[in-house]
């Protein structure tokens, strides 16, 4: 049995590979990817089972030829994502959302944290979905890489075809089919003639591979010496895990941990008193926060800022002031802003009976607890209270009011106590109040 | 039919006659040897243009990696970084790396599952093109932390300390998107890349070339078995990256959507970013594409079919980028927040309407000019195209970052932005190792996916093989 067996159309006798002894199998080379499926299918019904057809590129209708069953790879690698789907919502549960020490069996670094954050909930599904998702598609892909790998038997470096020079062209535009010499049904000289019939381009005969004793020494002894390395960096580890050490920790720059500049309660001697922190320009026991004001924060108008001159509340609207014309258009400003920060709690009447108000009384009624009622500011205390002291009473609040100077600036506070006038007004008008067109047209009812 | 000097004219769409992908007669053999012989010409034959490319590329890396360790023993000073503004060219410079990764995915996944058989010309080299430009990426937010000896505690590992990574934050959302996004990445194209390794490895003539790819090709053999599981697993992974790519800039868009700030809040973000990231991405696919296609002979794979198309998704996406561009600032007025619409008339009109500008000027009004065919097929206006597009989409996520930050709610601690020559050296060094990278992946690596073009080409018959 020679080693090659060409048929007519071979031009070129390549060269015999490097001879073992043992044979390995048979190549046949097909010059169309309709002839490697034809062949295929003669080899399957055959029957052998330990053969394989080999193309540049996967052939169409390759896999019905050789008779390849589906891949079970897609249960894997939904597996494997199903598995990253749970890692994913495990890991930010016991991270996040377990308690130091709440699992006393566990290692003390392997121990989650409910770490605070804003007050949000340890556990909350819709912040932990990206990861979950991230993990889920990292496992899925890497099980899609590595599961085809291994069920292809790869990598796989020393293969009988390798050394057939025929076969180099597998990856370009050879088609191919291999038996395998351990196939039950294979005898050398009847397979060959078998394949013959087929009309390939060629027919060989494959060889054992060299064994893996011949790996070069050079190439063990490298990769011993470069395993040894690899254990340097672990040994290190152990060995700083399983010591104490005094000198502080690697820091290639001190910018964050030592800056150049002074923190409270720093001593500074090129000061009088030593101390780095300075205290407000003229302040005094007295006077604590110093002399000095910020612009535009002096606030000396007391009749528009306070209501309040000399001690007393103020009886007039301070007319001085540009911001506080009695006209309608401040009234009209006073009630959108009574009706925006008054209303919910005293009613767009100013009764009371705000939305807060009705919705408070019917809790206590339920639940009980003390519900202090929002008080009538048309009732006739409240109608005597001068200008100043309804201002007042919105700027700094009263009783459990809170106050609203700091959300109203003091132009819209004087439009609301304008409007508090006219509500009082309307709620215990008279018929004499109205126009007389309108009294003439309620008396012709 | 306006088609340049030495092109061959496979544009037209015309369903009764199918358009060829690959051109020139070549058989499967001369793919082969089209791809190969690139990586396979010896050292001293390498063309004048890539040793030349190759000097300015490493050049800027090495400058690269001196700002780098400049800025790692300096602190984090050295950036013109300031109170409000803590987020200037480093975090620009990450959106606008992942953001280019994009179009190598969408290419290689979604256009594979949507049977889009044109992709195959130039998956590969926009699949390397993803990896290097998420390495690129990677690197920003590593070295913004200041100090970069802590960056483990971005990972979560045990210690005794009970300090885990905090996982309801986008910060570490993007750890975990931008890292699964390079791993998968990296499968996908090694995966793809191992039939045309084999090839290499089995036209390989001197020892090294032998052992090194031989080793990368893992023992490929062609079995049809083996490309049985093979199309299985990269339609798995195909599958598998398509949603992960729109995630990731999703996820990425997260660190300003899910943030307060005026500007940055908005539920239009992830769609806007996404789209902004697949038209930057293929506007880097083109500026590699048309000078490689050029210097390397491969014209009659990567034709002027695919060009044409890249440019027709081009105007798409641009158009896309605009609407989000429009419906950013109808938003801002419809809320009648008065914050936002301040930050929005500032940013069109405020120190920084010079870069708003320009964005729009690049990414907006530039890429009208392929509703015509004649400049669609113009390889000169293509490259030009494809530079503005890159230069806008850099200025978008400049605007995004630095103008919102800059005014902000309160104007006593407003601040304006101005980087140091280290951050603008730093910029320039991520396009050295971006082109290194690129360069020497074009020189030593397959860089057309020689397999899959075999696929869609006409089968041989029986007798034919020698080619027509």
């Amino acid at each position: 049995m020679a080693d090659v067996i060409t048929t007519p159309r071979e031009r070129h006798k390549p060269p015999a590979p490097p001879r073992t002894g043992r044979v390995a199998g048979l190549l046949a080379e097909f010059d169309s990817p309709e002839a490697l499926k034809d062949a295929a299918r003669k080899v399957r019904e055959a029957g052998y089972t330990r053969w394989d057809a080999h193309a540049p590129y996967p052939v169409h209708g390759i896999d019905a030829a050789v008779g390849i069953r589906q891949t079970r790879l897609p249960w894997v690698v939904m597996g494997f994502g199903t598995l990253g789907c749970v890692t994913g919502l495990w890991l930010q549960w016991w991270t996040n959302a377990t308690s130091y020490a709440q699992y006393p069996g566990v290692s003390t670094f392997l121990q989650g944290y409910d770490l605070i954050v804003s007050g949000k909930p340890f556990w909350s599904l819709p912040a932990n979905i990206p990861i979950i998702f991230e993990l889920t598609v990292l496992f899925a892909a890497a099980a899609a890489t590595f599961g085809m790998l291994l069920a292809n038997n790869l990598p796989l470096f020393s293969q009988p075809v390798f050394h057939c020079r025929r076969f180099m062209r597998v990856t370009t535009d050879g088609y191919y089919i291999t038996i395998d010499a351990s196939d039950p049904r294979f005898r050398a000289a009847p397979t060959a003639d078998f394949l013959l019939a087929m009309h390939p381009v060629a027919v060989e005969q494959l060889e054992e591979p060299h064994t893996p004793a011949a790996t070069p020494p050079v190439a063990r002894r490298t990769f011993l010496f470069l395993s040894l390395l690899a254990l340097i960096p672990l040994g290190l580890i152990a060995v700083a895990r399983n010591s104490k050490s005094a000198t502080p920790r690697i820091h290639p720059n001190q910018d964050m941990d030592n800056q150049v500049k002074y923190k409270a309660q720093q001593a500074l001697p090129r000061f009088a008193d030593g101390r780095a922190m300075r205290p407000p320009v003229g302040a005094t026991p007295e006077q604590p926060l110093g002399l000095t004001v910020a612009r535009g924060e002096l606030y000396e108008d007391d009749h528009f800022y306070r209501g309040i001159v000399n001690g007393a509340f103020v009886t007039s609207f301070p007319t001085h002031r540009l911001e506080v014309p009695l006209n309608p258009a401040l009234l009209r400003r006073g009630q959108e802003r009574f009706n925006i920060y008054c209303a919910p709690c005293h009613g767009r009447d100013g009764s009371g009976n705000g939305i807060v108000n009705l919705r408070a009384v019917e809790l206590s009624g339920t639940l009980g607890g003390a519900w202090v009622q929002a008080i009538d500011l048309t009732d006739d205390e409240r109608r005597g209270r001068s200008h100043g002291h309804l201002f007042n009473s919105i700027t700094n609040g009263i009783r459990t009011m809170p106050p609203y100077g700091d959300q109203i600036p003091p132009a819209d506070r004087w439009a609301i106590v304008a409007y508090v006038r006219a509500l009082q007004r309307s709620a215990n008008a008279t018929p004499a109040d109205l126009p007389p067109e309108v009294q003439k047209e309620v008396q012709a009812r | 039919m306006a088609v340049m000097v030495g092109e061959i004219d496979n544009t037209w769409d015309d369903p009764r006659r199918r358009a060829p992908l690959v051109t020139g007669n070549l058989d499967f053999a001369g793919v082969t040897e089209t791809v190969c012989r690139v990586t396979e010409t010896p050292v001293r034959q390498t063309p004048r243009a890539w040793t030349i490319a190759f000097s300015i590329s490493s050049t800027l890396l090495l400058i690269l990696l001196l700002m780098i360790a400049y800025l790692f023993f300096t602190g984090v000073g050295v950036w013109g970084l300031n109170n409000p503004v803590g987020w200037g060219f480093d975090i620009t410079n990450f959106v606008f790396w992942v953001g280019i990764g994009h179009a190598g995915t969408l290419i290689s996944a979604i256009l594979y599952l949507f049977r889009q058989r044109w992709r195959t010309g130039i998956n590969r080299f926009a699949e390397a093109m993803t990896i290097f430009a998420v390495i690129c990426a990677l690197m920003f937010p590593g070295i913004h932390v200041g100090r970069i000896w802590f960056i483990y505690y971005m990972f979560p590992l045990p210690n005794q300390m009970g300090m885990w990574p905090q996982f309801r934050s986008p910060l570490l959302w993007d750890v975990f998107a931008v890292g699964t996004y390079f791993a998968v990445s990296l499968m996908f194209w090694y995966v793809g890349m191992i039939p045309d390794l084999a090839t290499l490895r089995d036209r390989a003539k001197t020892q090294a070339r032998k052992i090194i790819y031989g080793l990368l090709a893992v023992g490929w053999n062609g079995s049809a078995r083996h490309w049985h599981r093979f199309e299985r697993a990269y339609l798995l992974l195909a599958a598998l990256c398509t949603p992960l790519v729109l995630s990731v800039h999703s996820v990425v868009s997260f660190d300003f959507a899910v943030s307060m700030l005026p500007g940055w809040h908005t539920t239009i973000f992830p769609p806007y970013f996404v789209a902004g990231a697949i038209f930057g991405g293929f506007a880097m696919v083109l500026f590699l594409a048309v000078p490689a296609r050029a210097y390397f002979g491969l014209k009659h794979l990567i034709t002027l079919r695919h060009i044409e198309n890249m440019n027709k998704i081009l105007l798409a996406t641009g158009m896309i980028v605009g609407y989000a561009y429009l419906m950013e600032f109808f938003i801002a007025w419809y809320s009648a927040n008065a914050v936002e619409l301040f930050m929005f008339k500032t940013r069109a009109m405020g120190p920084f309407a010079w870069a708003y500008w320009t964005m729009v000027t690049c990414n907006v009004i530039v890429p009208q000019i392929f509703w015509s065919k004649r400049m669609r097929n113009n390889m000169l206006v293509t490259f030009l195209v494809a530079v503005l597009v890159n230069v806008g989409m850099w200025f978008e996520r400049f605007v995004i970052i630095v103008s919102s930050l800059a005014q902000d709610f309160t104007p006593a601690a407003w601040d304006s932005y101005r980087p140091t020559w280290v951050e603008i050296l730093t910029l320039a060094g991520s396009f050295g190792l971006f082109f290194t990278l690129f360069l020497l992946f074009c020189r030593f690596l397959p860089m057309v996916a020689m397999a899959e073009v075999k696929v869609i080409m006409p089968q041989p018959h029986g007798g034919h093989r020698e080619g027509s």
